[in-house]
């Protein structure tokens, strides 16, 4: 059986998607199943001149990057047209990275031009009826390298793979960032971060963390296999969402000191009233530090 | 009737007659035979819905909460401006200090006056949740629509309900030379005005 043939075809892009993906512990067994024609940065059979032909085969084209329909060109052509031409072949679309899934960070250099392949922010763009039945969606910046080995392998083996309304796998999306976070029993008693880079303290509250109502796996599936940005101390930017990036990301927006994103599906009445209720309780194990290192004396 | 709808209502008029009783007398000069005469049952019967005098006390507190914040919850959800709302949840509060003395009174006289009572099983706004997530609501929906400045929440607070308070006091110690109700319309524009955004 011949194996699965992959586009990676990058548009307007900072590298970053690619680059996430090179550090998968296994890039080259997720690889070995796949045929790669061609990729900006991995060595593969074909370069940009002949992807630009528009003479290769596509089974799976992997979009990196933002995308206007005129005024980006490679070799003389528009990018768009490129990616027009593959998406009319592929069986499957992937979209990797907020940016060719929404539009994302380039976007507010144009924001009426520029957009995601598919979505613009979460509004579809005229291409999504036409690819809809073949898109699949990883956004985030970047995306977790086993995001895409996870579908790419689910794609290889015909494995049933749920989508979203924005048609991202379930499977990574279903849940929220918070899920998994080290510091949960921190927002379940409302006990602040008190600066970043601690271990201890819920970034929700006052550092802007985005964890509770952002679609994603990062506190599940771990970042270099090891950890994430609110295990370090560092709040959820939100990068998986349609509305990515937003402003003042180490910052809270509140209301007269209430968030003014609630955690997803939770009604804020009942927000209020579980956190007003859990923030009138001291817990002395959650205040203060949870251990510190003894410097070592210099002589 | 069933039975639990039964006990249900004995609780709440066990709960009505001993906020009436003591706004009147105080806490301490209120006790639980006193309220149990009241309401012409026995004293050991009482005690099968409230185990003691402080739990009672709890327990009147979350329902005087609950009151007063089910009728701020259903100004909330009106589509009128924040100017609109103030001078409702005003009308609401003067109303209820006029017609239901004894619901401010406990609050403020025995609530407010007691703490020792509360420290244990009402920390914080634990029995007062009910009242507070609506005044929080009220704040985020005028921050959120531009009406109303954004600042911290206590300093909002303190200003809209201890200003309220206040009038309340002075309306329970015959002070004030008007009716209450003639205060609304200024104490609801002295409010908005302080809460406004600015510009």
């Amino acid at each position: 059986m011949s194996k699965p043939k992959v586009i990676w075809l990058q548009s307007i892009s900072c590298n970053g998607n690619s680059h996430s993906f090179l550090n998968h512990s296994e890039l080259f067994g997720i690889l070995a199943h796949f045929e790669l024609l061609y990729h900006p940065l991995l060595e593969t059979p074909y370069g940009l001149e002949v992807l630009f032909e528009k003479s290769l085969a596509c089974d799976i084209l992997i979009l990196e990057g933002s995308f206007r329909k005129e005024g980006f060109k490679k070799l003389g052509e528009e990018v768009f047209n490129v990616a027009y031409h593959y998406a009319t072949l592929a069986k499957h679309i992937v979209t990797v990275g907020s940016c060719a899934s929404f539009g994302g960070v380039f976007q507010a250099y144009d924001p009426e031009a520029i957009t995601g392949f598919c979505f613009n922010g979460e509004q579809p763009t005229p291409l999504y009826e036409q690819f809809s039945s073949k898109l699949i969606t990883l956004s985030g910046c970047p995306i977790h390298p086993k995001w895409l080995s996870f579908v790419l392998m689910s794609l290889a083996k015909s494995l049933p793979l749920p989508l979203d309304s924005l048609h991202r796998p379930e499977e990574l999306y279903a849940s929220t960032v918070h899920s998994g976070c080290s510091r949960n029993e921190y927002f379940e008693w409302k006990v602040d971060a008190k600066q970043f880079g601690q271990k201890e303290g819920c970034l929700f509250y006052e550092q802007g963390c985005q964890a509770p109502f952002t679609a994603g796996s990062c506190n599940k599936i771990l970042w270099n296999e090891s950890s994430s940005k609110t295990r370090v101390g560092t709040p959820c930017f939100g990068c998986t969402s349609p509305s990515f990036p937003k402003k003042g990301l180490f910052t809270t927006p509140k209301n007269m000191g209430i968030p003014a994103s609630m955690p997803t599906g939770v009604p804020r009445r009942a927000y209020l009233t579980a956190t007003g209720i859990a923030k009138s309780f001291t817990i002395p194990r959650l205040e203060g530090r949870l251990f510190t290192y003894e410097m070592a004396q210099k002589d | 009737m069933k039975r639990t709808d039964k006990r249900a209502l004995k609780r709440e008029s066990i709960i009505q007659v001993a906020l009436q009783l003591f706004s009147l007398h105080g806490f301490h000069k209120t006790t639980i035979p006193d309220i149990a005469s009241k309401l012409q049952m026995s004293v050991g019967n009482l005690y099968n819905y409230f185990s003691s005098k402080d739990v009672l006390a709890k327990e009147i507190i979350k329902y005087t909460s609950e009151v007063l914040g089910d009728e701020i919850r259903l100004i909330n959800m009106k589509s009128i401006s924040s100017e609109e709302k103030i001078h409702q949840i005003v009308e609401v509060y003067f109303t209820m200090t006029i017609e239901k003395p004894e619901m401010i009174e406990y609050f403020l006289r025995v609530y407010l006056s007691h703490r020792e009572v509360f420290k244990d099983g009402c920390e914080g706004m634990t029995c007062v949740s009910g009242f507070m997530t609506e005044i929080m609501i009220f704040f985020d929906d005028g921050v959120a629509s531009g009406e109303l400045r954004n600042q911290d929440f206590f300093s909002a607070f303190g200003l809209f309900m201890g200003y309220l308070g206040g009038m309340a006091f002075l309306q329970g110690e015959e002070i004030l030379p008007q009716r209450l109700s003639a205060y609304i319309d200024d104490t609801s524009r002295n409010i908005y005005y302080a809460l406004k955004s600015e510009g």
